[in-house]
């Protein structure tokens, strides 16, 4: 038998590696300056994924030299640079970024002996997401998803003298280690099924082995209520939801931040690569049993209802957007069980605008945070009068997260929407997909109520605030950032939809 | 470009006004003033040029685009003004300006106001010239930030929640208007969301999705009219509403309910339409009836008015009913204009008064007339109008309405509805008399001042019109005839 060692390539990995050597070489330089140096360990952060975001941007563009060849696949099949991994890894060093960011402030005034490791253990995590985008089969996705998960442990305990901050660490890690182990319970079912771990072929085995035995129903359901649960928990989609509001509550707000963004998106990542690719087969009319999508758009159901529902009565800030993001994971796996050439697009997209707009309402909350040491929304009381720039940002972000246009939030929601109608439309089997758009679209009615309520409270109220906002430069960047994400997104959105066009062949939902 | 100006211009000024200093208070008025006379300009100088030019067909005119704006969803820039539209552009150029007059009065975060104001008055005119579904439902939406905080921060004692209740309905609204425009663009055929296109080839769905589409416009629009039951909001937003807001929330939001349905719902779905033209009609005769009852039992006089509004809204709705007469559209057309005009007076007069009496209960004050006699002038003025008296815009419209319902809808059905003007008389009569005739309280109201020269200037401009359509209506009619008739071919699918 013929064995040709698989190519190995470096330049398919060299956003990857680099990441890793500067994860390194952020502790190791906090160490080296003996732990004096306050910002600037930051700002050095801020390099690790701001050259791996540039280098991806240009490859995209064309600017990077064709010799460079970045894209496609290396190292066998188990590493893959196709659009869509190129654009999650957008967005996950997009968060980081911003992540990083609005850490400034809790890095001077709290975790002044750890700097290295907290913006260290975010690289990590930022490299693990990437990993996981770049995966093609079950094994380095599982990988990839437990180095993004594993320093998100560390990091949501991070405070180590705060009750609630310990809370949130063991919850997690308790949580994610549960979840982990459903799922990879779930891919040795896959694996039992198909006799590969590779997705494609996984797919094409699962087809030969459906279409020669028929009752293979039992055995597939099992796996996919784990990989449901697996995924749906650090998706943080009811009923698996329970721990995202006082694990967002205990963290750094930072880290809440990349918790609702970043490893949200890894998830998606994650789910898209097991079902959409890999379990396709099992959703189409032909092959009747529709077997996971309904259960998904069930799941989505009940994702947006109970987010929005709960996150009404929320008087702490970080528990309300822990809940507006358990919805808005709900109005995006509306966009993933829509199998044709909008679905993942339109998840791509909405995970884009949603990473402005969430890290953005975070990072106002954390500089907020940072100065009255509060996350009672009661407390942003007529702010409006004292620091408009704050008040109109943080209402700027809301509104996209409600989908007012023409912020790109809105895009987002229109074009998740329109995919589920698209396929609802020609489609008479995929009917159900109209009750999903109308929960989608009544529930994000009752999302403008909890939203609008801290833009009453900063607004309408005409007495003197107790607080004045000022703003550290890093943090002052991230919100306008954040600003221009979804204003210049929501109005000039050509550029980003051109490319999430192409992300469903990469599913292999239609040939391009 | 003209109408792509009616846009901009607002919304740049909004940008100026942004950038001017929290406490310059005067600088801030004026400037947005002066930038709102340029929309105000713009839109009487299209009504006059479309008048002489354009009348005659019922093509869009000053058309702009389509450029594309998004590709890859087929969302374009596209605008584009008609016989339906030009009316209301006036309006809204004519009520912004006077509206940003009346607000001079506001020393409470002025900056704020005034720039909220600009981005409204962008809003309302796009929703007007906007030829795109999605640029109309990207506009629609728009407005609707601005006002929720008009009314939360500068509004009355119940402010905060009248300005949530009127973002959720009219959201709650939208939202349905969403899924039809999604639903329409995959059904037709090649994907669009150009309204010109789609009316051409009419609806290319099957019927049951065709009456889903409808009903879920309607909503969307019937919140905004408010049609009867989707009213609660109104009486709410009216009262607890600054002056200058109540003015354009009365003059411009309904009436794009109501322009919608004749741009989009009505010619797009004739076939549903016909089905359910009669139960149209029936909310619109009860929303007559039930919006002069409730008016009459009202003791608070903004409130009166807000519900006076219901009423005349209904006389829209019952119109707009009549499907096949081109009168009754026509005075469906009619109704917006003049109700615009004299609500509109109506909410500013209310206004003056309450500045001075900080009360607006009715029963307060009594024998007014003596003491200010130039605003009780006036406010009977407008009351007349209101209650249709002949030879003001009122009675115009109302006249084309009955006659051309009554040839095209049930006849026992607009009889109950003429019942409506008996009413409206009483309401607005017991008014007048309890407010400005009878007993006059020298104590209490011993200091009130007339109407200033601000306040006149800002109501003598609608008074005018009012009396100018009562007596002369012919250009009006000439304005949109050709269109109506092109509107009423349409429906007729």
């Amino acid at each position: 038998m013929d064995f040709t060692l698989p190519q190995y390539d470096p330049f398919r990995m060299l956003p990857e590696i680099f990441m890793l050597l500067w994860a390194l070489w952020v502790f190791t330089y906090d160490l080296i300056t003996k732990r004096q140096k306050e910002a600037a360990v930051g700002y050095m952060a801020l390099i690790g994924p701001a050259v791996p975001l540039l280098f991806i941007v240009f490859y995209l563009t064309g600017l990077l030299p064709e010799s460079w060849r970045y894209g496609g696949s290396g190292f066998g099949a188990m590493f893959f640079n196709d659009t869509t991994a190129m654009f999650f890894k957008i967005v996950f060093l997009g968060a980081a970024i911003m992540a990083i960011g609005s850490s400034f402030g809790i890095t001077k005034q709290k975790i002044v002996n750890h700097r290295g490791e907290f913006y260290g253990l975010l690289l990590f995590s930022t490299l693990g997401m990437m990993f996981l985008a770049s995966s093609n089969e079950l094994l380095t996705l599982y990988i990839g998803l437990e180095l993004t998960t594993i320093p998100l442990f560390v990091l949501a305990a991070f405070f180590k003298d705060d009750k609630l901050s310990v809370e949130a660490g063991v919850k997690y890690f308790v949580i994610g280690a549960f979840s982990s182990a459903l799922l990879l319970y779930g891919m040795s079912f896959l694996y039992g099924l198909s006799g590969t771990t590779g997705l494609v072929q996984m797919k094409m085995n699962m087809a030969v082995v459906f279409l020669s035995y028929r009752d293979i129903g039992v055995i597939l359901l099992g796996g996919i209520v784990l990989l449901v649960a697996g995924v749906g928990f650090k998706l943080a989609l009811p009923p698996f939801h329970q721990w995202a509001p006082d694990v967002y509550e205990g963290s750094p707000t930072p880290i809440a931040a990349f918790l609702s963004v970043g490893s949200k998106a890894a998830g998606l990542v994650a789910f898209g690569k097991i079902f959409v690719n890999g379990l396709m087969a099992f959703f189409g009319p032909e092959q009747a049993p529709n077997d996971w999508g309904m259960l998904v758009g069930l799941l989505a159901i009940l994702a947006m209802v109970i987010g929005n529902v709960v996150a009404i009565r929320q008087t702490n800030i970080k528990r309300m957007l822990a809940y507006s993001s358990i919805a808005q994971a709900g109005y995006i796996m509306i966009g993933m069980v829509v199998l044709n050439e909008h679905g993942m697009a339109s998840v791509a997209y909405y995970i884009f605008a949603y990473m402005f707009a969430n890290m953005g309402a975070f990072a106002a909350v954390a500089i907020f945070e940072d100065q009255t040491g509060s996350c009672q929304i009661e407390d942003y009381k007529g702010l409006a009068k004292t620091s408009p720039v704050f008040a109109v940002s943080l209402s700027l972000f809301l509104l996209s997260l409600v989908g007012i246009p023409p912020l790109a939030g809105f895009l987002a929601k229109y074009k998740v929407f329109a995919a589920a109608i698209s396929m609802a439309t020609v489609d008479p089997s995929a009917s159900w997909l109209y009750w999903l758009v109308g929960v989608g679209v009544l529930t994000a009615v009752f999302s403008l109520f909890y939203y609008a309520n801290v833009m009453r409270l900063m607004f309408f109220s005409n007495e003197e605030p107790r607080h004045k906002i000022t703003y550290s430069v890093p943090a002052l960047c991230v919100l306008l950032l954040g600003l221009a994400g979804i204003v210049v997104f929501g109005i000039y959105a050509e550029p980003i939809l051109k490319l999430v066009r192409t992300i469903p062949a990469d599913f292999g939902l239609y040939i391009p | 470009m003209i109408l792509s100006s009616l846009v901009f211009v607002p919304l740049l000024g909004m940008i100026i006004v942004m950038c001017l200093p929290k406490d310059k208070f005067n600088a801030i008025r004026w400037t947005s003033l002066l930038v709102s006379l340029i929309p105000m300009f713009a839109s009487f100088w299209l009504t006059w040029d479309y008048f002489f030019n354009y009348s005659g067909s019922a093509a869009f005119a000053y058309v702009v685009g389509p450029y594309n704006w998004i590709p890859s969803l087929n969302i374009q820039y596209y605008m584009g003004v008609d016989g339906i539209s030009i009316p209301m552009l006036f309006l809204t150029g004519l009520l912004s300006t006077l509206s940003l007059l009346a607000s001079f009065g506001i020393n409470n975060r002025v900056k704020e106001y005034f720039a909220f104001f600009l981005l409204l008055e962008a809003g309302m005119m796009g929703v007007f010239v906007a030829l795109d579904f999605f640029l109309f439902y990207v506009f629609w939406e728009v407005m609707l930030v601005p006002m929720y905080f008009l009314i939360g921060v500068w509004g009355g004692p119940r402010k905060e929640y009248a300005a949530i209740k009127f973002f959720l309905y009219t959201l709650f609204g939208s939202i349905f208007m969403l899924v039809a425009i999604l639903i329409m663009y995959f059904t037709s055929e090649p994907h669009s969301l150009n309204m010109v296109t789609l009316l051409d080839h009419g609806p290319m769905m099957s019927h049951t999705l065709q009456m889903v589409c409808f009903i879920f416009f309607f909503i969307a629009f019937a919140i905004k009219v408010p049609v009867w039951p989707f009213h609660t909001w109104l009486p709410d937003a009216h009262v607890e509403a600054p002056t200058a807001v109540s003015v354009i929330l009365a003059g411009v939001l309904l009436k794009m309910g109501t322009y919608a349905m004749l741009r989009i719902n009505w010619p797009m779905f004739p076939q549903a339409l016909r089905e359910l033209s009669f139960w149209i009609a029936v909310l619109g005769v009860i929303a007559i009836i039930y919006g002069a009852l409730v008016s009459m039992a009202q003791k608070d006089l903004k409130k009166l008015v807000a519900y006076s509004s219901v009423s005349h809204m209904g006389y829209c709705m019952m119109a707009l009913a009549a499907v096949s007469s081109v009168s009754a559209i026509a005075g469906c057309m009619f109704q917006m204009v003049s109700h615009g005009l004299i609500t509109g007076a109506l909410f500013v007069l209310v206004g003056v008064l309450y500045d001075r009496a900080h009360t607006r209960e009715i029963a307060a004050f009594g024998g007014l007339g003596a003491k200010v006699p130039v605003y009780t002038g006036i406010m009977v003025l407008f009351s007349m109008a209101a209650l249709g008296l002949p030879g003001m815009s009122g009675f115009v419209s109302e006249f084309m309405i009955f006659v051309g319902a009554f040839g095209a809808l049930n006849k026992v059905l607009v009889g109950i509805s003429v019942l409506g003007v008996v009413l409206g008389a009483t309401y607005m009569l017991r008014m007048v008399q309890n407010v400005f005739l009878g007993e006059f309280n020298m104590a209490r109201w011993g200091g009130l001042t007339d109407i200033n020269l601000r306040e006149i200037i800002s109501v003598a401009p609608l008074a005018v019109l009012t009396v100018v359509i009562g007596v002369y209506p012919k250009p009006l009619t000439q304005l949109m005839t050709a269109t109506l008739e092109h509107l009423v071919s349409l429906m007729a699918r």
